[in-house]
């Protein structure tokens, strides 16, 4: 039975495609644990999960929920108050006064990015990296990928577009780490305020227009356009950017037949996808929901998984 | 006071040019003689500096010591004897206190608090009333007060007419003024160098560019008023560039580097794991950027090495990168980094006797402070040094009540041995005395 021969999860820049792979292929028998009647495995009885939430999340959060729960592990959800105005507890101290209730597994999702390491430096439990910041958003990545692999039978060779604002997402870091190194060609469309600096660094190639992007592309995948960033006077309106990068039906014409549209959620409907995209045969936004639940029952496995004497 | 006689040492004196071996008599604070064969009178306490080097005393121009307001992260007393541990006799102190410095009763203040202590304490004014950047402080009565120099560090002038007026003012008390050069607009909200580093972190950056930008807006104003800018933390390789034409130019303007932006990078921050005490305004800036700045050290485009001593209490800097504070403990690292640099032979042309003119005369000169020099006559502050002497940085060992550094570990060759201020024996063997 093999394992993952780490204590963490932070980012998939860190993981190698040896690691995915394990990864991916423990989530797919995870799959058929969750197309059973009874989804309920007694593989993590008696192990302890802590879910810890800095930042409102819906799905992520309820896939890590109902991964435990499938898991039979014992977990306890906090909401946390981040602030480092409001004088309230650290961080270091809230985990530590958790940790020592028994818990063997964080997961985290926090406004800062690399919080996640500074959590993983400080406790012995595991540390999975639920979103940290702008930096990495890893279990989404993965199940992104998963998503992929599942529809495609692979990652090697495909072609993924990702549409929007890269330069402050977690979601597009991870996947840009994970599908590169799993063989994958990546290129990002968005305007250039809304790319990260020295762009180069992370290997893909940028476009200004989708059209020619999604060239022979075999997935594209939209970004959430935060409200915020226009605010910022990085792009001038909604409207001009829903005109400009929105991922339509007549956008995506050059891209092959069988193409794949993704989106991490929640939609803006109208603005980075149009609504007719997200709800056709070709959208697999859906499937994301439920690979992440496959996903996160597997990196649960992998870390907490062998019994620990 | 005992005189005290130092034997046998190698002296560095850049600002007379002299590099030999002599004795050094000192009395009443005083030195009295500098000459080659002296007989130490009976009395006096005996130096055996053979083997040692010994220099004016070192002298620390940019220096936060969080006092009054902020003691629990360090204060006067405390300073100074990390000054003193550090082989500093000098320091000059920004105004960032709290209440601000910006009135001549803090600068009172500060000189009636460090009487006595282990080192000498310099304070700079704000350069506008609570450090807001709109009004003007009273820079002449400052002055009078004993202010050296003005300046609203940590934070830069945002309004060009302000720093029109202050610059041109300023010139007619014939003060300097030290700019904190940072376009606040351009660096919102980052939280380190911004570039291929910061993206991949997914941390916001600061751009070499903020700097630059409101470095040139002052150089193009101290054109028009005349007067001494000084800037402070030079960081990037436009800056540099920028500096040494306006120096080309004939305007009067100055500069400081600090060890840690000569000695990293931003990739620190990756290697580190994020860190926090590789958190610093300015920030870390490229490899390219690091070879600049020692470029300006050796062509004297760079003047001097300040350490921008910012200390800051375990606790807060043991948070969220966010979340923590800028600053990077220097008072006590200082000297043995860039020995180290001597010693290593690292940086063709980085000299011992170059190192000792960017911590002694020059930044003497920048601030108009008496010392920085060894001869008859000169007040006796004098740093003595062991260019052999291992020294490994642990911070838990600090006489500074902070332990913010990104050195922690670190082996070097190379240490002050002996702190003397004033014709006194502050620090021996790297004991502060009490």
């Amino acid at each position: 039975m093999q394992t993952l021969r780490r204590k963490d999860i932070l980012g998939l820049e860190e993981i190698s495609a040896e690691e995915i792979n394990l990864i991916l292929e423990t989530a797919r028998s995870m799959r058929e644990i969750m197309q059973r009647k009874i989804k309920k495995v007694p593989t993590l009885r008696g192990r302890s999960v802590l879910n810890l939430f800095y930042e409102p999340s819906t799905r992520t959060k309820a896939s890590f929920e109902l991964a435990q729960k499938y898991m039979s592990a014992d977990s306890v959800s906090v909401a946390g108050t981040s602030s480092s105005l409001v004088k309230g507890e650290t961080l270091k101290d809230t985990v530590r006064n958790v940790e020592i209730m028994g818990i063997e597994c964080v997961i985290m999702r926090h406004p800062v990015s690399g919080s996640s390491h500074y959590l993983a430096k400080n406790v012995e439990a595991s540390v999975i990296n639920a979103g940290d910041g702008m930096h990495e958003h890893p279990t989404q990545g993965l199940l992104d990928m998963f998503t992929i692999w599942e529809k495609k039978g692979r990652l090697e060779k495909l072609k993924i577009a990702i549409v929007g604002d890269i330069r402050h997402s977690r979601v597009a870091r991870s996947n840009l780490w994970g599908l590169q190194k799993m063989g994958a060609e990546v290129v990002v469309v968005g305007p250039p305020t809304l790319m990260p600096p020295d762009l180069a660094v992370f290997g893909v190639k940028h476009f200004v227009d989708i059209e020619e992007a999604v060239e022979n592309a075999d997935v594209v995948m939209a970004l959430r356009l935060q409200k915020e960033r226009q605010e910022s006077g990085l792009f001038p309106s909604m409207r001009e950017y829903a005109e400009l990068y929105g991922v339509t039906a007549q956008r995506i014409t050059r891209a092959k037949d069988d193409l794949l549209i993704m989106h991490p959620g929640p939609i803006n409907r109208g603005i980075e996808i149009s609504s007719e995209l997200a709800d056709s045969p070709q959208s697999v936004v859906l499937e994301q929901a439920a690979s992440g639940v496959a996903i996160r029952m597997a990196l649960l496995y992998l870390l907490l998984g062998g019994i620990k004497e | 006071m005992k005189p005290i006689f130092i034997t046998g040492g190698r002296i560095i004196d850049p600002a007379s040019n002299f590099d030999d071996n002599a004795d050094i008599l000192i009395n009443e604070g005083i030195v009295e003689k500098v000459e080659k064969g002296l007989k130490p009178p009976s009395d006096a306490e005996v130096i055996d500096a053979a083997g040692l080097v010994v220099t004016p005393g070192l002298i620390d121009i940019h220096v936060h010591l969080r006092d009054p307001g902020q003691e629990y992260k360090e204060d006067i007393k405390s300073g100074t004897r990390a000054a003193a541990a550090g082989g500093f006799t000098a320091v000059a102190v920004m105004a960032n206190t709290e209440p601000v410095g910006d009135d001549p009763s803090m600068i009172h203040y500060t000189y009636e608090k460090a009487a006595g202590e282990a080192a000498r304490v310099y304070p700079l004014g704000a350069l506008t009333k609570g450090l807001e950047g709109k009004e003007m402080a009273e820079l002449g009565r400052m002055k009078n007060a004993g202010a050296v120099g003005f300046s609203d560090d940590g934070r830069p002038v945002v309004n060009g007419s302000i720093m029109r007026n202050a610059l041109h003012y300023a010139s007619g008390i014939n003060a300097p003024v030290i700019a904190h050069e940072e376009d606040p607009y351009l660096a919102a909200g980052g939280v380190m160098h911004e570039g291929a580093v910061s993206s991949v972190l997914g941390l916001k950056g600061m751009p070499s560019a903020a700097e630059e930008a409101m470095l040139a807006r002052d150089l193009l104003i101290l054109k028009l008023t005349g007067g001494h800018l000084h800037i402070a933390h030079v960081s990037t390789a436009g800056s540099v560039e920028l500096v040494r034409e306006a120096k080309a130019e004939g305007l009067n303007v100055t500069a400081e580097v600090t060890p840690h932006h000569l000695l990293l990078t931003d990739r620190l921050v990756k290697n580190s794991g994020y860190n926090t005490n590789t958190k610093v305004n300015p920030p870390l800036r490229t490899e390219l950027d690091r070879q600049a700045l020692w470029a300006g050290l050796l062509d004297d485009t760079i003047d001097a090495i300040a350490s921008d001593h910012a200390p800051h209490h375990p606790d807060d800097k043991d948070v969220e990168y966010d979340f923590a504070p800028f600053g990077i403990a220097g008072l006590e690292t200082t000297l043995p980094l860039m020995l180290d640099e001597v010693a290593s032979g690292r940086i063709k042309k980085f000299t011992l006797s170059l190192l000792v003119k960017k911590l002694t005369s020059a930044p003497a000169r920048i601030l108009n402070l008496p010392g920085g020099t060894i001869k008859a006559g000169s007040p006796a502050d004098l740093t003595i040094i062991d260019l052999k002497r291992e020294f490994i940085i642990n911070p838990e060992t600090w006489y500074s009540k902070s332990r913010n550094t990104p050195f922690t570990g670190k082996r070097l060759t190379g240490a002050p041995v002996y702190t003397i201020v004033d014709g006194l024996i502050k620090m021996k063997e790297g004991v502060v005395s009490e």
